[in-house]
Parts: C-alpha cells; sequence; structure tokens
C-alpha cells in the first residue's frame, strides 16, 4: 500500500482538478439546478468521454495497465469539490466494476469498451427501503423458458433517471435479508415494463424510483452465478463506498477552503471573524479531521487496487470518517457564513445538502460503524 | 546504480541480522516490562542485567541513536540502513535499549544548533546511556505561556549565576544533567530566552517529586539557588535560546505523538472491546450487549486506525520530500484525544472494576488502567496543551491572523 501517486495519476489529478474547476464550477449545478435539467447533463458526459475519464479503471486490453481505483478517485475528489453531478461513480466505478469483478467474457467484451468510451451509462438499482441494507432486497426474479422475469421496486437509484443500463439486484433464492439467492441482471432502462419515476433530489442531482413490472430478460442478462450474486455485490459496494468516501473528501476540503476564506475577510467588531479563538479552534479541528479522512481514503484506494484483505475495513472507515467529516464541514460552513449562509444565492447550502446525500449513500457512518465493529470481532 | 544500493542494502540487513542474533540476549526478545526499562545514567539501575549487556552493545555500535553521525558515537546509518536495523529488531523482537529524553529531544536539538566542542562532549554519552537528561521548560508562572519564564540567568564574567524554578520537570531527580531555559535579558520576551545545560549536583541545585493523581511522582519542582554555570555551557547564541527550544518542542510533539502515548500500554491491559466482552457480555453473533458502548468503542478504534494511517501517510511523504507543515501539532493534539478517549473506554468498560486502587480484589492489569486513565490525562497539558497546539494548527498552517 503506498499513500504517493504515480507520475500518471499525478497528472490524472490536475487534469481532473482542472476540468472541475473550469468546465463544472458550482455555477454549473446552479445552472442545471435552474434550468430543471435534475441532473442530466449530455454535454457534460461528452466531455468526460472525450477526456477518456470513463475508462480510468478499464484496461485498452485485457489484463493492460491502467490508472486504477486510486487514479478515479483523484477524479471523483476533484469532482465532489465543485459539486458536479456526473455519471462517473455509477458508471465508470460502479458499473465497470460489476463487469470486471462478475461479468462473463462475453459481457465484458461487450460492455467494458462501450463504458470506457462514454457510450453507455449504468444505474445500480439496489436499495428498496430509505436505508441501505444490501441483502434486504424483494424484488425476485422468477425464471422463465428463455431467462427470468423480474417484479419489484427499487428506491433512489442514482443516475436511475439517465442511465442507459441498469444493474439490478434481484431475488432468485430465499427471503429478503438472506446473503445467498441475489442475483445481479443487466437491463436496458428502456426495456418493457420497467417504469421510471424521476426524483427531484435536494441535492439537484435527482434520482429515480424504479418499478419493475413482468420484464423479460434472457438468461445472458445474468451476471455472474445465479444466487451468489453477493459475492459480486459486496465487493463493488466496498468500491462505491470508497469512491463516494473521496468525492466526500473533495466536498468537505471545497466547504473548507470556503469557510477558511471567509474567516481571513469578514470582519464583525472592527476584527477579522478569523481572530476569534473560538471559530480558529473549530476551523483547526476541521483541518485535523480532513488530514485524517485524506490518510483513510488513500489507503482505502489503494488497498482496493491492490486487492487486500483489508478492503472492507477500510471501505467501512474512509465512508465512515467522510460522512461525519463532510457533515461537520458542511455545517460549520453554513454557521461560519453566518446570514449569508441561509441564502440560496451562496453556496454553503448546496455543499450542505449534497453533503447529506453523500452520507446516505452506500452506507450511512453509523452502517459502517457497526460493520468495523463486526469485521473485527465485536 | 539503484541495484548496487539495493545489493548493498541487502548485504547490511544479513549482517545486522547475524549480529542481532548474536549480541541480543533471550531476555532482551521478550515483551518489555515496566520495572526493566533502562533510562540509564550514571545512577541507572538494571533490574535484569541483561538488559545492561543490551544496552552496552547496541551503545557501542552507536544503534541506540542510529542515524548520528559515527564521529559522536551514533551509528552514522543512512535513513534506509536505520529502517532496516528496526526491521530486524522487530523481526526478533528486540526491547528498545534505551529510553532516554537526550536521544528523543535533547540530542536532535544539540546536533543542529550546539558548537562543535560541545557535541563531542554531550552526544557520544546519550548514544552510550551514561548521563541522564531532563528538560527545564515549564515554571509555576510559565505553561502554556512558556515564553514568559522568569528564570534569572546572569552573566557573572568568567560564569552564569541562574536563580529560579522549574515545574513538571520529568525525572528531575533521577536525571544527571539538565537541558534548561533561561531569562538572560529581562526587557524583551522571546527574545530575552537562552538555552543551558547544567549538571544536576551543582551546588543550588534541588528536586522534589510531586505526587500526581494518578498516585504516581514522575514529575518534579526543582529549584535553583545562586547555581553557577560555566560559560561554555550555553547553546546557541545568549538570547537565542527560544528558536532552539521551538525546534526542541517539535521533536518532542514528535516523540509523544510517534508512541501515541503508549498505544496498547504494554503489560497485559486488553482492548475497551475486550473488556466490554467480558464484563457486558456479547449476543449470539458476538456483538457486544451494551450497542451504544460498542458503537462509541468502533468509533474510537477506528479515529486510531486513521491517526495511525496519517502517520504513516506523512512519513512517506516526508520521505518523498513533499512539503509537510507543522504536522506535529496535529499529531500531537490526535494523539492525546486518541490515548483519553482509549482511557475512558478501557475504565467505562471495566466498570467497577476498574475502579480498585490498590491491594486485593482487582485484577492487576485493571488497577495499572485506573493509573493509567488518570495520567492521562495529562496528555493534553503536557508538551503543549491541546488549545496551544489548535492555536499552533490556525495561525501557521491555516494562516488565520492573530486579534488586533
Amino acid at each position: 500500500m503506498t499513500f504517493l501517486l504515480t507520475e500518471d495519476q499525478e497528472m490524472l489529478r490536475d487534469t481532473a482538478m482542472a476540468f472541475a474547476r473550469d468546465e463544472l464550477p458550482v455555477t454549473h449545478l446552479r445552472e442545471l439546478r435552474d434550468s430543471g435539467a435534475n441532473g442530466k447533463d449530455p454535454s457534460t458526459r461528452q466531455k468526460l468521454a472525450e477526456l477518456g475519464f470513463f475508462g480510468v479503471i478499464v484496461p485498452d486490453e485485457p489484463g493492460g495497465e491502467t490508472f486504477g481505483l486510486v487514479g478515479l478517485g483523484q477524479i471523483l475528489e476533484a469532482q465532489g469539490r465543485t459539486l458536479a453531478a456526473t455519471p462517473l461513480l455509477q458508471t465508470a466505478l460502479i458499473g465497470a466494476s460489476v463487469l470486471q469483478l462478475g461479468g462473463s467474457p462475453a459481457q465484458q467484451a461487450e460492455w467494458l469498451p462501450k463504458i470506457a468510451g462514454g457510450e453507455t451509462t449504468f444505474a445500480l438499482a439496489l436499495d428498496e427501503s430509505a436505508h441501505f441494507n444490501p441483502l434486504n432486497v424483494a424484488t425476485e426474479a422468477e425464471r422463465n423458458g428463455q431467462g427470468y422475469t423480474i417484479n419489484g421496486e427499487k428506491r433512489y437509484v442514482p443516475d436511475g433517471h439517465h442511465a442507459d443500463m441498469l444493474i439490478v439486484v434481484a431475488r432468485t433464492f430465499g427471503e429478503p435479508g438472506d446473503r445467498h439467492g441475489l442475483s445481479l441482471f443487466l437491463v436496458p432502462a428502456n426495456a418493457k415494463g420497467v417504469s421510471i419515476q424521476e426524483l427531484e433530489t435536494v441535492d439537484s442531482h435527482g434520482a429515480a424510483h424504479i418499478t419493475f413490472t413482468d420484464v423479460t430478460v434472457k438468461e445472458d442478462a445474468l451476471i455472474g452465478a445465479a444466487d451468489q450474486g453477493a459475492d459480486i455485490l459486496e465487493p463493488v459496494l466496498d468500491r462505491a463506498a470508497i469512491g463516494q468516501a473521496a468525492e466526500m473528501l473533495g466536498s468537505a476540503q471545497a466547504a473548507f477552503d470556503m469557510t477558511l476564506e471567509y474567516l481571513n475577510n469578514r470582519k464583525q467588531f472592527g476584527q477579522l471573524i478569523g481572530s476569534f479563538q473560538s471559530l480558529q479552534h473549530r476551523a483547526a479541528k476541521m483541518f485535523t479531521e480532513l488530514e485524517m479522512t485524506r490518510s483513510c481514503v488513500a489507503a482505502a484506494l489503494s488497498a482496493a487496487d491492490e486487492g487486500k484483505s483489508d478492503v472492507a475495513e477500510l471501505a467501512s472507515l474512509a465512508k465512515a470518517r467522510a460522512g461525519e467529516l463532510v457533515h461537520l464541514v458542511s455545517n460549520e460552513c453554513v454557521q461560519m457564513h453566518g446570514g449569508i449562509g441561509m441564502t440560496d444565492v451562496a453556496d454553503p447550502g448546496l455543499y450542505m445538502k449534497r453533503a447529506r446525500v453523500q452520507e446516505a449513500l452506500y452506507g450511512s457512518s453509523s452502517w459502517h460503524r457497526d460493520r468495523y465493529a463486526k469485521l473485527n470481532g465485536y | 546504480m539503484a541495484d548496487t544500493a539495493v545489493d548493498e542494502l541487502d548485504t547490511f540487513r544479513a549482517e545486522t541480522r547475524a549480529w542481532l542474533e548474536e549480541n541480543c540476549p533471550p531476555s532482551m526478545r521478550t515483551p518489555m516490562k515496566d520495572d526493566e526499562i533502562v533510562w540509564g545514567g550514571r545512577r541507572g539501575t538494571f533490574k535484569n542485567p541483561d538488559s545492561k549487556v543490551w544496552l552496552d552493545r547496541m551503545g557501542e555500535k552507536g544503534w541506540t541513536a542510529p542515524q548520528w553521525p559515527k564521529k559522536y558515537g551514533g551509528g552514522g546509518l543512512t535513513r534506509e540502513q536505520d529502517r532496516v536495523l528496526q526491521e530486524e529488531m522487530r523481526r526478533i523482537r528486540a526491547r528498545p535499549p534505551l529510553f532516554s529524553f537526550g536521544l528523543w529531544m535533547f540530542g536532535p536539538a544539540l546536533l543542529e544548533f550546539g558548537n562543535e566542542e560541545q557535541k563531542m562532549r554531550f552526544i557520544p554519552d546519550i548514544v552510550k546511556g551514561k548521563i541522564r537528561w531532563c528538560q527545564g521548560y515549564s515554571e509555576p508562572g510559565a505553561g502554556s505561556d512558556l515564553a514568559g519564564l522568569q528564570t534569572r540567568c546572569e552573566d557573572k564574567g568568567d560564569h552564569y549565576l541562574i536563580n529560579g524554578q522549574k515545574v513538571w520537570t520529568s525525572y528531575a531527580d533521577k536525571a544527571d544533567w539538565i537541558f534548561c531555559l533561561v531569562r538572560t535579558d529581562t526587557s524583551v520576551k522571546h527574545e530575552g530566552i537562552s538555552f543551558i545545560l547544567f549538571d544536576m549536583t551543582s551546588p543550588g541545585v534541588e528536586a522534589r517529586p510531586i505526587l500526581l493523581i494518578s498516585g504516581e511522582s514522575p514529575f518534579c519542582e526543582t529549584f535553583f539557588t545562586d547555581v553557577k554555570v560555566p560559560k561554555d555551557q550555553l547553546v546557541g547564541k545568549v538570547n537565542g535560546g527560544w528558536e532552539i527550544a521551538k525546534r526542541l518542542l517539535q521533536f518532542e510533539r514528535s516523540s509523544i505523538s510517534a508512541g501515541g502515548f503508549g498505544g496498547t500500554g504494554g503489560s497485559g491491559i486488553l482492548g475497551p472491546e475486550e473488556y466490554a466482552k467480558q464484563h457486558i457480555g456479547t449476543d449470539s453473533e458476538g456483538r457486544i450487549l451494551d450497542g451504544d458502548l460498542r458503537g462509541r468503542i468502533a468509533d474510537h478504534k477506528m479515529y486510531a486506525k486513521a491517526f495511525n494511517l496519517t502517520v504513516q501517510r506523512q512519513a512517506e511523504q516526508a520521505k518523498a520530500g513533499q512539503a509537510v507543515s507543522h504536522t506535529a501539532s496535529i499529531l500531537k493534539y490526535g494523539a492525546a484525544k486518541m490515548n483519553q478517549d482509549r482511557h475512558e473506554l478501557l475504565i467505562e468498560a471495566l466498570g467497577t472494576e476498574g475502579l480498585g486502587w490498590e491491594g486485593e480484589g482487582f485484577d492487576s492489569s485493571a488497577k495499572k488502567v485506573t493509573r493509567q486513565w488518570l495520567r492521562s490525562k495529562g496528555n493534553s497539558i503536557e508538551g503543549g496543551t491541546s488549545e496551544i497546539n489548535l492555536n499552533v494548527i490556525s495561525k501557521r498552517v491555516l494562516g488565520l491572523k492573530d486579534h488586533q
């Protein structure tokens, strides 16, 4: 495991930071919000494809070199800084990972190039209640003559309102809560029986509730072995949590930088408010939390690339600590900006709104604390 | 060229391994016992005679201070060789041969600020553990505001004359020499401080141990009455001591945070999760029955993991030549919080079993936890309070301004 970037990863990071700053500033999210686009942004998708960002963990040829999850983490962190709504986490990380870890050679050959080129976007349709609980799947996939028939309801699917393909977690055996009996299916978003209810969400990124009514898929839509889907899903969710944590780190860093700048400019009682010790100490504590979370995210990304045995533990560590960090920093960002922080025209509120979505996806801090304890035998 | 370097390092590893095999006594390869820690010095005691053999052999090689220059008795190793040495020592679970403020704090500062004669005179005895040093910093009126110190040092022509009082002087009653901050100019604050060294057996020096809430006395009040000090024992320039003092504090904060205030505490003390399992019980899936305590233990363990990863990350970045600014303050702050949280959780998980003081009826490791819990309250006070460290972070790292 290393905390240092390679030269190539360093360059990728610089490119991603510059792209987020120049092409996807927070004002861009405001435009998407105010125009009613609800996170749908075809022109950004095009630019991301041109930069090659969709294919960061997909080698040109099987077994070839990539920037790895460490590289993708740099991009996600960069887009977290400006709250950018992009399909990268769902497609470049989750979609690619599902296919790499569980896809057949034929599925990989068909879909990985389309992911890398930005031609096809994906969304993982997993949650069925308001809380992350990956084994609590009631959606059923029943065998029919040529394949499966899927029935069920998924809630708050990120990118579900604009993805081309859905990765549906369904039950082929057992009861909700059972680990055995889950299966993963590739389902086109425009398949017959798929009904997508677009959601307007607090962070202006949007999402979708998706209902599956007698949706039929062929045998080749199954990813990996039937009933064994958890074996693919769990490592994918670890990666998703780590990627989400990287994005949160970026958001927290940006909210912190914005706060620091305000502390260094705003005057009251004839003094810069940043000269007041009560604010200085809170800023210093946030900074130590930022530095510690940065270490956790870097360690988790690197461990995932190297396939270390402690990826799950580090994923929970990174997601839980990033969740607490972005929660704290986004709240302090609003508070330290005072009245201006309550206005829509200022950015702190946008960071706070996005933070709560980031915190909820792929397991809240308390979910991951619980898992961390379990993994460590208590 | 890189290959040559790798070959040389392999050779060094083989030689080191062989030397350690031959020279590290078997009893020095067992976990350290509290009463066998070696602090050296003129009055140093060795409860286990092997620990003297081990110190003498390591000191002779300079491996108590592996990276210090050979001409001052150090090991003269490169950073990579030192890493290999540490790895090889860990491999056989070798105990550190010497605990020493000279090694951790004073030596590094003297190598940076001392003159040649001072280095030749003092460094070799630190390496060999012959002289035990203590630190004369805090005073009754100068704690967090260290630069407010009042101990006077007057120039009497052929010597200095020192009058005043220090407090929280760690092991002053056991130390041979002191490195001490004194006031050589009363008209200015920071610019009137000098850094001076003297023998604790000098006439006019008196050290009185202070009894702490933990029942132990690691610190002293130290009084100086007309103490005569030769002029060649002042380090750096007259009135130039504050710069040395600050640098030394960085070494102090780093050594505190690197040790994490003792981490597991050694000697049979378990983690809070183990005591909770033992005294509270678990459900059918092995979870601690008190869910709230379990969550707080997990939170603490994650903080500790994040802290350790941060120490590793900063070491890697420093090694790669990347700027790491004022990390000592960040880590000192984090280490204090971590160790205090840990001990609060230990006490909570132990329940009444953690509330024994002396005598029979309590597990001996539990009684140790009780004492360590009380001692840990000092972690956010000593070596710069947590509040002072937050000041350092906000001003020097974040660039926030002072009140006008």
